[in-house]
């Protein structure tokens, strides 16, 4: 099909998660000839796993992928360069993210062999699913109540759901926020304030007061612990101008320095867990002021906290990018798998691509993500691993007025040497999940597979799936309607030096971190976004229109090939109609 | 580079930006001109209101072609069928909301749909009310549609209770708001209107804690925002002093008769009016002032007949009745008497406490505490302090006296910029303590030496005072005011920073002023001691003006009976 895609670009991108897609965007938006191609039909594989059956297709295709074994494909011309294959893109670890350690996740090892590949199929998916492996859902179609969700409606309202496999917030202030509003690709996404910041303690959930609106309604607080609280807050927001105020406890770790601070035992913990978000065993003084200060630096930009959600899901984020990208004349292959790298033996760059159909595309730089690499190449590396748990609930973990509230929660470790486990609830209006339900993420940093890490903090906060004892007692707790428990590879601050053999000119992208925001992500597109177009700026807002010079006589030499792609004037910005096959031959 | 888009280059952008500038103007120049020669001309008609919308819509601050269209508006309504006018009130205000989204913050355009819905047989003012709730929405502090929105709730009648719980929204979304403080300052009495609590109105006491715990959540919050130090003064001083006459003193010698007043008035024609019986008959008589001004005071006086005086009575009884206070005082000059008077005591009727007048002083001591709590933890909030300060002149200004001199130290040292004002309040509270303490000792001598007074106030309630000790204090002058001591035969006020005398004039008792060491530079500062007749020892050493030649001799001239000056 794709058999006829220009033979030549400046960049081709391979996988389409966050940093890869930033950088298509910017390429693109310098004027390189941008090729980004994902071996997924899914825009984008890494992120965001579409509506529920797509998820499970994703989850489960792990071991369908075979591992096309790395095929060298020299051309005549390259005849004096061996062709060293940098990987085949259709590896285990290239489809998802967490499938590295996949192993460990009896849900979706039971469904790796019946469930096959399609959206289509997902009827007999779901009911595969109810019957064998989700073991908190019962699949019994009787509904106990009227306005209960059962697991039934749940998979007939599968499209309803969009779950991200990276759970992540914006940060209101953080770099990619910036370079959304800078680059003006805000305009293709829509977010939602994150309502709520919560606490776990003493076994239950409550509301952190940390804005000066919540302080002053709080009704948990005393008096004085408002004062003290917004004392504390407000010092933090300038810390660094009074040095004599913490110089004193820098050897010391942010726990214990609050300890030191005029604070109640519940402020330290809202401080410590819920605001700073940092580790009670390790942080310093220092890392939980800065922790404290950027969280309050986000606060009020956009609401009374300091976070943003994409409707729809995080996975929003990198296909607006990409469509920046594309309208600045990037071709996007989805679905389109890379055979190898070809690379010349001599100067030991990479040359060309070849795609699955054997087509070799040249071009000056490729943009690699991770899990795109052989295990030849990695071998050396030592990845951490991401514990992740997914769930659909009843109901919040904190009722209220509102049923639409979105929620970050902490949930502090609970023994040294784990780490805490972030959980974010959506609400049905992020668009994410069927109305009366709740979609809820659960992240930390492994210890354990994500089961061990996960699941004690789920089965403090929810409570398995049954009818009877619903008719006993009105339950408190969310029921859990769905679960799923995986584990994900965590490629981020892994040193270049580490991969073997790689090309100048190609370069690592690596996979979501465990980290809250989206900074690290921001700051590889941008850094390898330098060494590619030095000099140049960073995704300039796109002109106005209006200044856009429309006779094109003054400058002619336009590459044959985009021209020729494009079908209209490529000096409009304009919607590049290659989302999917691109069709006219380019030479 | 190949595949970059061409864009134009800042000069052309600068130029392409001018040309559209200028044609702007011109559009906006023709535009403006059409409008007024149709309007000089009487041309009133749709057209009118088509010119202006092209130049409110960009700049609705044209006040002018508000006017212009409410006379095309008025215009119509006598000319058109009511269908036709029902769609021209419906274009309007669309209009008008498409101006208030180009600038919300518009007088014109606020006030013209007030016009504009005023004059409506059925105006819809539910979509009034979420107009302002969407303007306020985006904006909870803008005065000018909560101008609107309480203006819509009165017409529209909505519940106070409605509209408290509004103020009670917003300012959970963000409490330094003062427009919506305000709003509570004025829902709130409306909505205890209690026949028994009297002309003040008064909150219950379960409102009162309620609003008070609801304001120290604001301040305890952030002590720095003022909104809410605002509406907890208001909470706790919200009543106005009854008004009263407080002093009538008449004087044989003089045949005067003054009364002082609870707030300053203007007596006169078309003014005040005072009714003055004497033994029981009203009495014509010419009201004027101490200062012989007649400008709005709180002390007045007027000449007796020779009659009224006469000692053939066994005594005169006076009565002044004040019309619009609805108040009266009487007092009594017995046969041999040089003066009679009738007073109140301060303390009787608070009144230097009308700052805080809260009854309960149990509400006052919790205040109290809470903010000392607050200044423990914020020792240098500025509103903490003198809110602490308030309160105690509240509570007890004498037992307090000394813990408040500390307060304000600590406050003027936290707040500078204010230093001023903050003496002159201090110099208003110790001269409101001495007062006290002279009453309470029943003399009519008031010493204020050594007291670090800036200002002299309350001089009203010293017209019994003979006399009066201001040394060594920073008065830099002795106000118009002191007038009003019609008793004082002696007046010390050495080493101050006098320049001027101006207030010492027409006292017709004073004997003796004593101005050392301070700053009179000419004689003609001294001029209006010859309106004092008694005036026989004037004590100037020190003062610049006794380094001029011929001084003696100068002053000598100017207060020929003022028998004996120092220099």
């Amino acid at each position: 099909m794709a058999n006829n895609l220009p033979s030549e670009f400046d960049v081709i991108v391979i996988g389409t998660g966050l940093p890869e897609s930033i950088i298509a965007a910017a390429c693109s938006r310098s004027g390189q000839r941008v090729l980004h191609v994902d071996s997924q039909d899914l825009h984008e594989d890494v992120e965001e796993a579409g509506a529920l059956q797509k998820n499970h297709a994703s989850v489960t295709s792990v071991n369908s992928t075979v591992a096309a074994d790395s095929v060298c494909l020299p051309k005549e011309d390259e005849s004096l360069s061996t062709v060293s294959c940098e990987i085949p893109a259709e590896q285990t670890p290239s489809s998802n993210p967490e499938s590295a350690p996949e192993v460990n996740d009896v849900e979706a090892i039971e469904e790796k062999e019946n469930d096959c590949n399609d959206k289509t199929c997902m009827q007999a998916t779901s009911e595969k699913e109810t019957s064998e492996n989700v073991p908190t859902a019962e699949n019994t179609a009787e509904q106990p109540k009227k306005n209960m969700i059962t697991y039934s409606q749940i998979v007939k309202e599968g499209r309803k759901f969009n779950i991200d496999l990276v759970s992540k917030l914006l940060y209101s202030r953080g770099l990619l926020i910036e370079l959304l509003i800078k680059s003006n690709v805000s305009r293709y996404a829509e977010f939602k304030n994150i309502t709520r910041i919560l606490a776990f303690r003493e076994g239950r959930v409550e509301q952190v007061p940390c804005s000066r609106a919540d302080v002053f309604n709080s009704k948990q607080l005393t008096m004085v612990e408002k004062r003290m609280l917004m004392k504390f807050l407000t010092f933090c927001m300038e810390y660094e101008e009074h040095p004599d105020e913490y110089k004193a406890y820098e050897e010391m770790t942010f726990s214990e320095y609050l300890k030191t601070q005029k604070l109640t035992p519940n402020l330290q913990h809202f401080v410590l867990h819920s605001i700073a978000m940092t580790s009670e065993a390790t942080s310093t003084t220092i890392d939980g002021l800065k922790a404290t200060k950027n969280f309050l630096r986000c606060l009020g930009r956009y609401g009374n906290t300091p976070f943003l959600f994409p409707l729809y899901g995080q996975g929003e984020l990198p296909q607006c990018f990409c469509r920046m990208c594309a309208v600045f004349g990037g071709i996007y292959c989805l679905h389109h798998s890379v055979q190898c790298l070809v690379v010349d033996k001599d100067s030991r760059k990479c040359k060309a691509i070849i795609d699955q159909f054997g087509q070799r595309i040249i071009s000056k730089h490729f943009i690699v993500e991770d899990s795109y690499f052989s295990e030849n190449t990695c071998s050396n590396i030592q990845y951490r691993q991401i514990s992740r748990a997914i769930l659909i609930t009843d109901r919040s973990v904190l009722k209220t007025d509102s049923d639409q509230q979105i929620s970050i929660l902490t949930v502090p470790a609970s023994e040294p040497g784990t780490s805490a486990v972030r959980v974010i609830e959506l609400c049905s209006s992020t668009m994410t999940c069927m109305k009366g339900t709740y979609l809820v993420h659960l992240t930390c940093t492994s210890s354990k597979t994500a089961r061990e890490d996960l699941e004690p903090v789920v089965q403090k906060l929810f409570t398995p799936y049954t009818e009877t004892e619903i008719e006993n007692e009105e339950v408190e707790k969310p029921r859990l309607l769905w679960a799923l428990y995986f584990n994900m590879r965590d490629s981020s601050d892994i040193s270049r030096n580490s991969y073997n053999d790689l090309s100048s000119n190609v370069y690592i992208c690596s996979g979501p971190d465990c980290g809250l925001g989206n900074d690290n992500a921001v700051k590889q597109a941008e850094a390898l976004f330098q060494q590619i177009c030095p000099n140049e700026d960073f995704c300039p807002p796109p002109p106005n229109p209006e200044d856009i010079v429309l006779d094109g006589d003054s400058l002619q030499p336009e590459p044959s090939e985009s021209s020729s792609i494009l079908p209209t004037n490529s000096e409009t910005p304009k919607e590049s109609p290659y989302l999917g096959n691109p069709e006219e031959p380019s030479e | 580079m190949h595949g970059r888009l061409k864009v134009k280059t800042s000069e052309e952008q600068a130029e392409a930006k001018r040309l559209e500038r200028e044609q702007k103007l011109k559009l906006y120049l023709s535009a403006t001109q059409a409008i007024f020669q149709k309007r000089q001309a009487g041309e009133l008609d749709e057209s009118v209101l088509e010119l202006t919308s092209q130049i409110l819509g960009a700049n609705p601050d044209f006040a002018t072609l508000w006017n212009c269209r409410r006379e095309v508006l008025q215009q119509l309504e006598t000319q058109k069928s009511p269908e036709e006018l029902a769609a021209l009130v419906k274009a309007e205000l669309g209009f008008l909301e498409s101006c208030l989204q180009v600038n919300p913050k518009s007088y014109g355009t606020w006030h013209h749909r007030c016009w504009l819905l005023s004059r409506l047989p059925e105006p819809n003012w539910a979509r009034e009310l979420e107009l302002c709730a969407r303007f306020l929405e985006v904006d909870e502090r803008n005065f000018h549609c909560w101008d609107y929105r309480r203006f819509v709730a009165a017409q529209a009648a909505v519940p106070h209770t409605e509209e408290l719980a509004f103020t009670d929204s917003l300012i959970t979304r963000n409490f330094s708001n003062y427009s919506s403080w305000h709003y509570r300052s004025c829902l709130l009495p409306q909505l205890h209107l209690e026949p028994d609590s009297g002309p003040e109105g008064r909150l219950p006491e379960d409102v009162l804690l309620r609003e008070l715990a609801l304001v120290q959540n604001a301040f305890f919050t952030d002590p720095n925002d003022q909104s809410a130090w605002f509406y907890h003064r208001w909470l706790l001083g919200r009543a106005d002093p009854q008004d009263a006459l407080h002093c009538l003193h008449v004087s044989r010698d003089e045949a005067c008769l003054s009364v002082s007043f609870s707030r300053p008035l203007l007596v006169g024609s078309g003014m005040e009016t005072l009714l003055l019986m004497v033994d029981g008959s009203p009495l014509a008589v010419e009201w004027r002032t101490p200062d012989g001004r007649n400008r709005p005071n709180r002390v007045w006086l007027c000449d007796l007949p020779a009659a009224s005086l006469n000692d053939q009575l066994p005594q005169h009884t006076f009565c002044v009745i004040w019309m619009a206070g609805d108040a009266q005082k009487e007092c009594v000059l017995l046969k041999g008497r040089q003066e009679g008077w009738c007073r109140d005591l301060a303390m009787d009727e608070q009144l230097f406490r009308c700052e805080l007048s809260v009854e309960k002083s149990t509400v006052l001591q919790s205040e109290l505490e809470s903010c000392k709590e607050l200044q423990e933890l914020e020792p240098e909030n500025k509103w903490c302090l003198l809110t602490i300060i308030l309160l105690m002149r509240a509570l007890d200004p004498l037992l307090y006296e000394k813990e408040m001199l500390q307060y304000f130290q600590t406050l003027k040292a936290v707040d500078p910029m204010r230093a001023a004002y903050l003496d002159d309040l201090r110099s208003k509270f110790l001269l409101e303590n001495s007062v006290l303490k002279m009453e309470y000792a029943e003399v009519r001598v008031l010493h204020l030496a050594h007291k670090d007074l800036t200002v002299l106030c309350h001089l009203e309630q010293l017209l019994l005072v003979t006399h009066l000790d201001l040394s060594h204090n920073r008065l830099r002058a002795l106000p118009p005011a002191l007038a009003a001591l019609r008793c004082l035969e002696v007046l010390q006020a050495n080493d101050n920073a006098i320049e001027s005398l101006d207030g010492v004039t027409n006292l017709p008792r004073l004997q003796e002023l004593l101005v050392c060491g301070n700053r009179l530079q000419q004689p003609t500062a001294l001029q209006s001691l010859a309106s004092c007749p008694r005036l026989v020892l004037l004590n100037l050493q020190g003062n610049p003006l006794c380094q001029a030649v011929g001084i003696s001799e100068q002053l000598a001239k100017l207060l020929p009976s003022v028998s004996s000056i120092l220099t």
